[in-house]
Protein backbone atom coordinates (compact mmCIF):
# COMPACT_ATOMS: atom_id res chain seq x y z
CA UNK A 1 0.00 0.00 0.00
CA UNK A 2 1.19 3.51 -1.18
CA UNK A 3 1.35 6.24 1.52
CA UNK A 4 -1.59 8.21 1.92
CA UNK A 5 0.77 11.35 2.47
CA UNK A 6 3.56 11.32 -0.14
CA UNK A 7 1.98 9.15 -2.34
CA UNK A 8 5.22 7.82 -3.39
CA UNK A 9 6.76 5.64 -0.39
CA UNK A 10 5.27 2.62 1.13
CA UNK A 11 2.85 2.56 3.96
CA UNK A 12 4.55 1.41 6.49
CA UNK A 13 2.25 1.97 9.66
CA UNK A 14 -1.75 1.32 9.45
CA UNK A 15 -3.62 2.82 12.42
CA UNK A 16 -7.02 3.98 13.13
CA UNK A 17 -8.13 6.50 14.91
CA UNK A 18 -11.21 6.85 16.78
CA UNK A 19 -12.50 10.95 17.18
CA UNK A 20 -15.71 11.93 18.43
CA UNK A 21 -16.94 8.15 17.57
CA UNK A 22 -15.96 8.75 13.89
CA UNK A 23 -13.55 6.40 12.55
CA UNK A 24 -10.80 6.89 10.22
CA UNK A 25 -8.09 5.02 8.74
CA UNK A 26 -4.57 6.20 8.23
CA UNK A 27 -1.72 4.49 5.97
CA UNK A 28 1.58 6.47 6.02
CA UNK A 29 5.12 5.81 5.45
CA UNK A 30 7.75 6.39 8.49
CA UNK A 31 9.18 9.73 7.06
CA UNK A 32 6.00 11.30 6.72
CA UNK A 33 4.73 10.28 10.28
CA UNK A 34 8.01 11.46 11.90
CA UNK A 35 6.49 14.91 10.02
CA UNK A 36 3.14 15.15 11.32
CA UNK A 37 4.60 13.98 14.87
CA UNK A 38 2.51 10.38 14.37
CA UNK A 39 3.81 7.20 16.63
CA UNK A 40 7.25 6.88 15.84
CA UNK A 41 8.25 3.28 15.43
CA UNK A 42 11.31 2.54 16.82
CA UNK A 43 13.09 5.80 18.65
CA UNK A 44 10.16 5.93 21.44
CA UNK A 45 10.87 2.99 23.44
CA UNK A 46 8.73 3.99 26.38
CA UNK A 47 5.62 4.60 24.12
CA UNK A 48 3.61 0.99 24.10
CA UNK A 49 4.82 0.05 27.91
CA UNK A 50 3.88 3.27 29.79
CA UNK A 51 0.65 3.69 27.40
CA UNK A 52 -0.75 -0.17 28.10
CA UNK A 53 0.35 0.65 31.66
CA UNK A 54 -1.19 3.51 32.15
CA UNK A 55 -4.29 2.36 30.58
CA UNK A 56 -4.34 -0.93 33.32
CA UNK A 57 -3.64 1.24 35.89
CA UNK A 58 -6.37 3.80 35.17
CA UNK A 59 -9.03 1.08 34.48
CA UNK A 60 -7.95 -0.05 38.18
CA UNK A 61 -8.48 3.55 39.67
CA UNK A 62 -11.90 3.75 37.77
CA UNK A 63 -13.23 0.39 38.78
CA UNK A 64 -12.09 1.28 42.48
CA UNK A 65 -13.38 5.21 42.58
CA UNK A 66 -17.00 4.04 41.54
CA UNK A 67 -17.09 2.38 44.60
CA UNK A 68 -15.21 4.69 47.28
CA UNK A 69 -14.97 8.20 45.35
CA UNK A 70 -12.86 9.68 48.21
CA UNK A 71 -10.10 6.80 48.24
CA UNK A 72 -8.95 8.13 45.13
CA UNK A 73 -7.96 11.35 46.27
CA UNK A 74 -6.48 10.29 49.43
CA UNK A 75 -3.90 7.95 48.88
CA UNK A 76 -0.43 10.18 48.52
CA UNK A 77 3.24 9.58 49.42
CA UNK A 78 3.70 11.45 52.60
CA UNK A 79 7.98 11.29 51.28
CA UNK A 80 7.47 12.70 47.64
CA UNK A 81 3.57 13.84 47.59
CA UNK A 82 2.58 11.95 44.21
CA UNK A 83 -0.77 10.99 44.55
CA UNK A 84 -1.97 7.75 43.43
CA UNK A 85 -4.06 9.39 40.68
CA UNK A 86 -0.16 11.02 39.49
CA UNK A 87 1.08 7.52 39.04
CA UNK A 88 -1.81 5.88 37.50
CA UNK A 89 -1.54 8.29 35.05
CA UNK A 90 2.17 8.13 34.53
CA UNK A 91 2.65 4.57 35.22
CA UNK A 92 5.68 5.69 37.48
CA UNK A 93 6.63 5.73 41.02
CA UNK A 94 7.75 9.04 43.09
CA UNK A 95 10.87 7.54 45.38
CA UNK A 96 11.13 4.25 46.78
CA UNK A 97 8.29 5.26 49.70
CA UNK A 98 5.52 5.58 47.35
CA UNK A 99 5.88 1.58 46.77
CA UNK A 100 4.53 1.29 50.94
CA UNK A 101 2.32 4.49 50.29
CA UNK A 102 0.17 2.83 47.62
CA UNK A 103 1.18 -0.65 49.61
CA UNK A 104 -1.55 -3.38 48.83
CA UNK A 105 -3.28 -1.64 45.80
CA UNK A 106 0.13 -2.48 44.18
CA UNK A 107 -0.47 -6.64 44.35
CA UNK A 108 -3.05 -6.80 41.63
CA UNK A 109 -0.57 -4.76 39.21
CA UNK A 110 2.46 -6.77 39.43
CA UNK A 111 0.26 -9.88 39.45
CA UNK A 112 -0.68 -8.49 36.10
CA UNK A 113 2.73 -7.49 34.96
CA UNK A 114 5.09 -10.04 36.47
CA UNK A 115 2.84 -12.99 35.37
CA UNK A 116 1.00 -13.31 39.14
CA UNK A 117 3.90 -12.92 40.67
CA UNK A 118 4.27 -10.57 43.31
CA UNK A 119 7.57 -11.53 45.79
CA UNK A 120 11.11 -11.34 44.60
CA UNK A 121 13.24 -14.12 44.61
CA UNK A 122 16.59 -12.76 43.66
CA UNK A 123 19.91 -11.19 44.67
CA UNK A 124 19.90 -9.26 48.03
CA UNK A 125 22.36 -6.13 48.06
CA UNK A 126 25.14 -7.83 50.12
CA UNK A 127 26.11 -4.84 52.84
CA UNK A 128 22.62 -3.50 53.47
CA UNK A 129 20.56 -6.45 53.07
CA UNK A 130 22.12 -8.62 55.58
CA UNK A 131 19.27 -9.18 57.57
CA UNK A 132 17.25 -9.62 54.78
CA UNK A 133 19.65 -12.40 53.82
CA UNK A 134 19.41 -14.19 57.03
CA UNK A 135 15.24 -13.96 57.14
CA UNK A 136 15.39 -16.08 53.85
CA UNK A 137 18.50 -18.26 54.82
CA UNK A 138 16.24 -18.91 58.09
CA UNK A 139 12.59 -19.57 55.62
CA UNK A 140 14.59 -21.99 53.71
CA UNK A 141 16.27 -23.89 56.60
CA UNK A 142 12.70 -24.32 58.04
CA UNK A 143 11.40 -25.64 54.73
CA UNK A 144 14.04 -28.26 54.76
CA UNK A 145 13.22 -28.86 58.28
CA UNK A 146 9.68 -29.45 57.60
CA UNK A 147 11.47 -32.01 54.71
CA UNK A 148 13.56 -33.65 57.14
CA UNK A 149 10.81 -34.47 59.89
CA UNK A 150 8.42 -35.94 57.01
CA UNK A 151 10.79 -38.03 55.84
CA UNK A 152 11.66 -39.21 59.29
CA UNK A 153 15.60 -37.89 59.02
CA UNK A 154 15.43 -36.86 62.58
CA UNK A 155 19.41 -36.47 62.95
CA UNK A 156 19.30 -33.98 59.84
CA UNK A 157 16.16 -32.76 61.29
CA UNK A 158 18.08 -32.05 64.97
CA UNK A 159 21.11 -30.47 63.29
CA UNK A 160 18.60 -28.49 60.82
CA UNK A 161 16.69 -27.10 63.87
CA UNK A 162 19.92 -25.66 65.64
CA UNK A 163 21.19 -23.79 62.92
CA UNK A 164 17.68 -21.91 62.99
CA UNK A 165 17.66 -21.44 66.88
CA UNK A 166 21.46 -20.47 65.82
CA UNK A 167 20.43 -17.82 63.30
CA UNK A 168 17.63 -16.47 65.08
CA UNK A 169 19.29 -15.42 67.92
CA UNK A 170 22.10 -13.85 65.52
CA UNK A 171 18.85 -11.91 64.34
CA UNK A 172 17.50 -11.02 67.57
CA UNK A 173 20.56 -9.65 68.95
CA UNK B 1 38.65 11.29 7.01
CA UNK B 2 39.09 8.05 5.29
CA UNK B 3 36.01 5.87 5.46
CA UNK B 4 38.29 3.26 6.59
CA UNK B 5 39.00 5.38 9.40
CA UNK B 6 35.87 6.92 10.56
CA UNK B 7 34.69 3.18 10.92
CA UNK B 8 37.49 2.41 13.00
CA UNK B 9 36.46 5.42 15.29
CA UNK B 10 32.82 4.79 15.01
CA UNK B 11 32.73 1.32 15.92
CA UNK B 12 32.84 0.07 19.35
CA UNK B 13 34.97 -3.01 19.80
CA UNK B 14 32.62 -5.04 21.04
CA UNK B 15 30.58 -4.78 17.34
CA UNK B 16 34.17 -6.17 15.84
CA UNK B 17 34.47 -8.64 18.15
CA UNK B 18 33.41 -12.19 17.16
CA UNK B 19 31.69 -13.98 19.84
CA UNK B 20 30.38 -17.18 20.26
CA UNK B 21 27.41 -18.30 17.75
CA UNK B 22 28.17 -14.79 15.99
CA UNK B 23 26.87 -15.82 13.16
CA UNK B 24 23.12 -15.71 14.83
CA UNK B 25 23.44 -13.84 17.78
CA UNK B 26 25.09 -10.40 17.05
CA UNK B 27 24.95 -9.26 20.71
CA UNK B 28 24.04 -10.10 24.07
CA UNK B 29 23.06 -7.51 26.58
CA UNK B 30 22.09 -7.22 30.37
CA UNK B 31 20.75 -4.42 32.26
CA UNK B 32 20.65 -3.94 35.61
CA UNK B 33 18.16 -0.74 36.96
CA UNK B 34 19.16 0.73 40.44
CA UNK B 35 18.11 3.71 42.46
CA UNK B 36 19.14 5.63 45.28
CA UNK B 37 17.22 5.03 48.59
CA UNK B 38 16.88 8.45 50.43
CA UNK B 39 16.60 10.34 47.06
CA UNK B 40 12.82 10.78 45.09
CA UNK B 41 13.10 9.17 41.34
CA UNK B 42 13.90 10.65 38.46
CA UNK B 43 10.70 12.19 37.70
CA UNK B 44 10.24 14.11 41.00
CA UNK B 45 13.86 14.62 41.99
CA UNK B 46 15.24 18.12 42.02
CA UNK B 47 18.20 18.88 39.64
CA UNK B 48 20.38 18.82 43.01
CA UNK B 49 19.56 15.56 44.00
CA UNK B 50 20.08 14.45 40.64
CA UNK B 51 23.84 16.04 40.80
CA UNK B 52 24.07 13.69 43.91
CA UNK B 53 23.78 10.86 42.19
CA UNK B 54 26.67 11.62 39.79
CA UNK B 55 29.08 12.93 42.18
CA UNK B 56 28.77 9.31 44.03
CA UNK B 57 28.64 7.15 40.82
CA UNK B 58 31.70 9.55 39.80
CA UNK B 59 33.80 8.74 43.33
CA UNK B 60 32.99 4.68 42.39
CA UNK B 61 34.00 4.90 39.32
CA UNK B 62 37.38 6.26 40.36
CA UNK B 63 38.44 3.78 42.21
CA UNK B 64 41.24 1.60 41.74
CA UNK B 65 39.71 -1.57 42.05
CA UNK B 66 36.70 -0.88 39.69
CA UNK B 67 39.31 0.63 37.24
CA UNK B 68 41.69 -2.30 37.59
CA UNK B 69 38.62 -4.61 35.87
CA UNK B 70 37.43 -1.97 33.70
CA UNK B 71 40.02 0.14 32.83
CA UNK B 72 39.32 3.64 32.27
CA UNK B 73 35.91 4.56 32.76
CA UNK B 74 34.44 8.07 31.21
CA UNK B 75 31.39 10.02 32.92
CA UNK B 76 29.69 12.17 30.00
CA UNK B 77 27.55 14.90 31.51
CA UNK B 78 24.23 15.39 28.84
CA UNK B 79 24.11 18.91 28.79
CA UNK B 80 28.40 19.01 27.50
CA UNK B 81 27.15 16.26 24.09
CA UNK B 82 26.09 18.24 21.03
CA UNK B 83 23.00 16.79 19.64
CA UNK B 84 24.81 14.82 17.04
CA UNK B 85 26.79 13.35 19.67
CA UNK B 86 23.55 12.11 21.85
CA UNK B 87 22.06 10.75 18.50
CA UNK B 88 25.38 8.66 17.83
CA UNK B 89 25.24 7.01 21.18
CA UNK B 90 21.62 6.63 20.82
CA UNK B 91 22.28 4.90 17.72
CA UNK B 92 24.98 2.59 19.18
CA UNK B 93 22.52 1.57 21.84
CA UNK B 94 24.74 3.06 25.07
CA UNK B 95 22.21 5.68 25.50
CA UNK B 96 18.40 5.68 25.41
CA UNK B 97 16.56 8.40 23.25
CA UNK B 98 15.26 9.69 26.68
CA UNK B 99 18.42 9.91 28.69
CA UNK B 100 19.64 11.96 25.30
CA UNK B 101 16.32 14.33 26.16
CA UNK B 102 17.36 14.86 29.94
CA UNK B 103 18.68 17.91 30.89
CA UNK B 104 22.32 18.93 33.10
CA UNK B 105 21.93 15.84 35.94
CA UNK B 106 21.70 13.46 32.95
CA UNK B 107 25.13 11.14 32.28
CA UNK B 108 26.38 8.19 31.39
CA UNK B 109 29.56 6.67 31.74
CA UNK B 110 31.34 4.48 29.00
CA UNK B 111 34.50 2.12 29.27
CA UNK B 112 36.67 2.19 27.08
CA UNK B 113 35.92 -0.76 24.36
CA UNK B 114 31.97 0.43 25.01
CA UNK B 115 30.64 -3.07 26.18
CA UNK B 116 29.57 -1.18 29.72
CA UNK B 117 27.34 1.76 29.92
CA UNK B 118 26.02 2.99 33.00
CA UNK B 119 23.38 5.37 32.03
CA UNK B 120 22.60 8.15 34.99
CA UNK B 121 19.21 9.83 36.08
CA UNK B 122 17.16 8.45 33.22
CA UNK B 123 13.91 6.53 34.07
CA UNK B 124 16.20 4.84 36.95
CA UNK B 125 18.85 6.62 39.17
CA UNK B 126 21.25 4.23 38.05
CA UNK B 127 20.78 1.42 34.98
CA UNK B 128 24.05 -0.40 34.17
CA UNK B 129 24.28 -2.13 31.06
CA UNK B 130 26.83 -4.64 29.69
CA UNK B 131 26.90 -5.19 25.55
CA UNK B 132 28.54 -8.05 24.41
CA UNK B 133 29.20 -9.42 20.97
CA UNK B 134 27.49 -12.53 19.88
CA UNK B 135 26.12 -15.19 22.49
CA UNK B 136 27.45 -14.51 26.01
CA UNK B 137 25.07 -13.64 27.59
CA UNK B 138 26.40 -14.80 31.05
CA UNK B 139 29.36 -13.20 30.48
CA UNK B 140 27.41 -10.20 30.19
CA UNK B 141 25.41 -11.04 33.36
CA UNK B 142 28.45 -11.97 35.80
CA UNK B 143 29.93 -8.54 34.42
CA UNK B 144 26.83 -6.28 35.37
CA UNK B 145 26.14 -8.31 38.81
CA UNK B 146 30.04 -7.17 39.96
CA UNK B 147 29.71 -4.27 39.05
CA UNK B 148 26.75 -3.79 40.81
CA UNK B 149 28.66 -5.15 43.73
CA UNK B 150 30.87 -2.47 43.76
CA UNK B 151 28.06 0.65 43.63
CA UNK B 152 26.03 -1.76 46.08
CA UNK B 153 29.67 -1.13 48.87
CA UNK B 154 29.33 2.51 48.66
CA UNK B 155 25.48 3.51 47.89
CA UNK B 156 22.22 2.40 49.25
CA UNK B 157 20.19 0.84 47.04
CA UNK B 158 16.17 1.25 47.45
CA UNK B 159 15.48 -2.43 47.94
CA UNK B 160 12.30 -3.95 49.67
CA UNK B 161 12.58 -7.38 51.49
CA UNK B 162 9.07 -8.74 49.74
CA UNK B 163 9.47 -6.66 45.77
CA UNK B 164 12.98 -6.81 45.76
CA UNK B 165 14.83 -3.30 44.01
CA UNK B 166 12.78 -0.80 43.61
CA UNK B 167 12.40 1.00 40.35
CA UNK B 168 10.70 3.60 38.74
CA UNK B 169 8.39 1.36 36.75
CA UNK B 170 6.83 -1.49 38.50
CA UNK B 171 7.53 -3.31 35.23
CA UNK B 172 11.42 -3.28 36.70
CA UNK B 173 10.66 -4.06 40.39
CA UNK B 174 12.22 -7.01 41.47
CA UNK B 175 15.31 -7.94 39.95
CA UNK B 176 15.22 -4.98 38.09
CA UNK B 177 17.24 -7.31 35.39
CA UNK B 178 16.73 -6.82 32.04
CA UNK B 179 18.02 -9.33 29.17
CA UNK B 180 18.00 -9.72 25.58
CA UNK B 181 19.91 -11.36 22.57
CA UNK B 182 19.95 -9.77 19.28
CA UNK B 183 19.59 -11.92 16.83
CA UNK B 184 19.89 -12.49 13.13
CA UNK B 185 17.38 -15.05 11.85
CA UNK B 186 16.86 -14.55 7.97
CA UNK B 187 16.14 -18.32 7.57
CA UNK B 188 13.26 -18.41 9.87
CA UNK B 189 11.46 -15.59 8.44
CA UNK B 190 12.14 -17.14 4.77
CA UNK B 191 10.36 -20.63 5.80
CA UNK B 192 7.84 -18.85 7.60
CA UNK B 193 8.82 -20.80 10.97
CA UNK B 194 9.17 -17.49 13.03
CA UNK B 195 5.58 -16.13 13.35
CA UNK B 196 4.84 -20.09 14.84
CA UNK B 197 7.46 -19.87 17.52
CA UNK B 198 6.22 -16.29 18.58
CA UNK B 199 3.90 -17.54 20.88
CA UNK B 200 5.76 -20.52 22.44
CA UNK B 201 7.99 -18.02 23.29
CA UNK B 202 5.97 -15.20 25.10
CA UNK B 203 4.20 -17.87 26.96
CA UNK B 204 7.95 -18.62 28.69
CA UNK B 205 7.60 -14.88 30.11
CA UNK B 206 9.89 -13.96 27.12
CA UNK B 207 9.15 -11.36 24.59
CA UNK B 208 9.86 -10.86 21.32
CA UNK B 209 10.88 -7.48 19.30
CA UNK B 210 11.94 -6.15 15.87
CA UNK B 211 15.18 -4.23 15.84
CA UNK B 212 14.46 -0.63 16.81
CA UNK B 213 12.40 -1.92 19.92
CA UNK B 214 9.09 -2.25 21.35
CA UNK B 215 6.08 -1.84 18.44
CA UNK B 216 8.36 -2.12 15.70
CA UNK B 217 8.41 -5.10 12.93
CA UNK B 218 11.28 -7.11 12.47
CA UNK B 219 13.59 -5.10 10.06
CA UNK B 220 16.32 -6.77 8.38
CA UNK B 221 15.13 -9.99 10.49
CA UNK B 222 16.38 -9.11 13.33
CA UNK B 223 15.00 -10.01 16.90
CA UNK B 224 15.54 -8.91 20.20
CA UNK B 225 14.28 -11.46 22.72
CA UNK B 226 14.19 -10.30 26.79
CA UNK B 227 13.06 -11.16 29.57
CA UNK B 228 9.24 -9.59 30.10
CA UNK B 229 9.18 -10.46 34.18
CA UNK B 230 11.32 -9.29 37.21
CA UNK B 231 9.87 -10.63 39.89
CA UNK B 232 9.23 -13.67 41.56
CA UNK B 233 12.17 -15.50 39.41
CA UNK B 234 15.76 -15.12 40.34
CA UNK B 235 18.60 -13.20 37.88
CA UNK B 236 20.06 -16.87 37.46
CA UNK B 237 16.57 -18.57 36.29
CA UNK B 238 15.78 -15.23 33.73
CA UNK B 239 19.12 -15.62 32.28
CA UNK B 240 18.73 -19.24 32.01
CA UNK B 241 15.47 -19.85 30.73
CA UNK B 242 16.60 -16.98 27.95
CA UNK B 243 19.73 -18.87 27.29
CA UNK B 244 17.56 -22.19 26.42
CA UNK B 245 15.50 -20.51 24.11
CA UNK B 246 17.96 -18.48 22.33
CA UNK B 247 19.84 -21.81 21.96
CA UNK B 248 17.25 -23.44 20.41
CA UNK B 249 16.59 -20.64 17.86
CA UNK B 250 20.06 -21.00 17.01
CA UNK B 251 19.51 -24.70 16.43
CA UNK B 252 16.53 -23.92 14.22
CA UNK B 253 18.21 -21.36 12.47
CA UNK B 254 20.68 -23.37 11.32
CA UNK B 255 18.85 -26.39 10.58
CA UNK B 256 16.25 -23.91 8.15
CA UNK B 257 19.76 -22.53 6.53
CA UNK B 258 20.31 -26.29 5.40
CA UNK B 259 17.42 -27.14 4.12
CA UNK B 260 17.36 -23.92 2.10
CA UNK B 261 20.66 -24.30 0.72
CA UNK B 262 20.12 -27.37 -0.14
CA UNK B 263 16.28 -28.15 -1.28
CA UNK B 264 16.00 -24.02 -2.56
CA UNK B 265 20.06 -23.90 -3.68
CA UNK B 266 19.21 -21.68 -6.68
CA UNK B 267 16.04 -18.92 -5.36
CA UNK B 268 18.33 -18.25 -2.06
CA UNK B 269 21.62 -17.50 -4.28
CA UNK B 270 19.70 -15.65 -6.42
CA UNK B 271 17.88 -13.56 -3.53
CA UNK B 272 21.05 -12.68 -1.76
CA UNK B 273 22.69 -11.99 -5.53
CA UNK B 274 20.47 -9.36 -6.05
CA UNK B 275 20.41 -7.46 -3.01
CA UNK B 276 24.38 -7.63 -3.30
CA UNK B 277 24.03 -5.90 -6.90
CA UNK B 278 21.66 -3.98 -5.65
CA UNK B 279 23.58 -2.31 -2.59
CA UNK B 280 26.86 -2.42 -4.89
CA UNK B 281 25.53 -0.16 -7.04
CA UNK B 282 22.22 1.76 -5.47
CA UNK B 283 22.53 5.56 -5.86
CA UNK B 284 19.90 6.03 -3.47
CA UNK B 285 18.27 3.43 -0.79
CA UNK B 286 15.87 3.75 1.87
CA UNK B 287 16.84 2.84 5.77
CA UNK B 288 14.43 -0.29 5.47
CA UNK B 289 15.44 -1.51 2.20
CA UNK B 290 19.12 -0.96 3.17
CA UNK B 291 18.37 -3.14 6.23
CA UNK B 292 16.86 -6.40 4.37
CA UNK B 293 19.61 -6.12 1.72
CA UNK B 294 22.49 -6.11 4.14
CA UNK B 295 20.33 -9.39 6.01
CA UNK B 296 20.48 -10.98 2.80
CA UNK B 297 24.29 -10.10 2.42
CA UNK B 298 25.15 -11.30 5.51
CA UNK B 299 23.03 -14.81 4.80
CA UNK B 300 25.30 -15.03 1.57
CA UNK B 301 28.49 -14.25 3.62
CA UNK B 302 27.30 -17.12 5.89
CA UNK B 303 26.71 -19.82 3.63
CA UNK B 304 29.93 -18.96 2.14
CA UNK B 305 28.28 -17.72 -1.52
CA UNK B 306 29.99 -14.22 -0.79
CA UNK B 307 33.41 -13.75 0.01
CA UNK B 308 35.71 -11.22 0.70
CA UNK B 309 33.19 -9.21 2.54
CA UNK B 310 33.64 -8.89 6.08
CA UNK B 311 30.77 -10.80 8.33
CA UNK B 312 30.74 -7.81 10.94
CA UNK B 313 29.29 -5.53 7.84
CA UNK B 314 25.77 -6.10 8.67
CA UNK B 315 26.38 -5.03 12.60
CA UNK B 316 28.07 -1.77 11.50
CA UNK B 317 26.49 -0.66 8.60
CA UNK B 318 23.30 -1.37 9.95
CA UNK B 319 25.04 1.32 13.26
CA UNK B 320 26.63 3.20 10.33
CA UNK B 321 23.72 4.13 8.23
CA UNK B 322 21.50 5.72 10.28
CA UNK B 323 20.59 9.56 10.37
CA UNK B 324 22.85 10.46 13.22
CA UNK B 325 25.82 8.25 12.05
CA UNK B 326 25.32 9.88 8.51
CA UNK B 327 25.24 13.11 9.18
CA UNK B 328 28.40 12.90 11.53
CA UNK B 329 29.86 11.65 8.87
CA UNK B 330 28.98 13.83 6.10
CA UNK B 331 29.97 17.00 8.77
CA UNK B 332 26.73 18.35 7.99
CA UNK B 333 23.19 18.11 8.61
CA UNK B 334 20.91 16.09 5.73
CA UNK B 335 17.61 15.87 4.70
CA UNK B 336 15.78 12.83 4.23
CA UNK B 337 16.76 12.37 0.37
CA UNK B 338 20.28 13.46 1.08
CA UNK B 339 20.45 10.40 3.48
CA UNK B 340 19.17 8.56 1.49
CA UNK B 341 21.75 8.97 -0.86
CA UNK B 342 24.47 9.13 1.45
CA UNK B 343 23.40 5.90 2.61
CA UNK B 344 24.11 4.66 -0.79
CA UNK B 345 27.17 5.73 -1.23
CA UNK B 346 28.37 4.88 2.40
CA UNK B 347 27.23 1.04 1.76
CA UNK B 348 28.94 0.93 -1.58
CA UNK B 349 32.48 2.62 -0.52
CA UNK B 350 32.26 0.19 2.17
CA UNK B 351 31.51 -3.30 0.27
CA UNK B 352 34.51 -2.02 -2.12
CA UNK B 353 36.85 -1.76 1.27
CA UNK B 354 37.03 -5.49 1.23
CA UNK B 355 37.50 -6.31 -2.72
Amino acid sequence: MICQECGERQATLHFTKIINGEKTEFHICEVCAKEKGEVLPGMDNSFSIHNLLSGLLNFDATNNSTMNPNMQQSKQCPKCGLTYSQFSRSGRFGCSQCYKAFGERLEPLFRKVHSGNISHYGKIPRRSGSLIQMKREIQELKQQLQRAISNEEFEQAAQLRDNIRSLENKLNQ
Amino acid sequence: MSLDKFIKNAVSDWMKGDGPDSDIVMSSRVRLARNEDTIPFPLIATEDQLQTVVTEVGDVITRSDVTDELGKLELLRMNQLKGIQKRVLVEKHLISPNLAEESTAGSVVLSENESVSIMLNEEDHIRIQCLYPGFQLQQAWEKANSIDDWFEANINFAFDEKVGYLTSCPTNVGTGLRASVMMHLPALVMTEQMNRMLPAINQLGLVVRGIYGEGSEALGNIFQISNQITLGRSETEIIEDLANVAKQLIDQERQARNTLAQQSRLRLEDKIYRSYGILSHARTIESKEATQRLSDVRLGIDLGFIKNTSANILNELIVLTQPGFLQQYAGEMLTAEQRDERRAKLIRERLLLNE
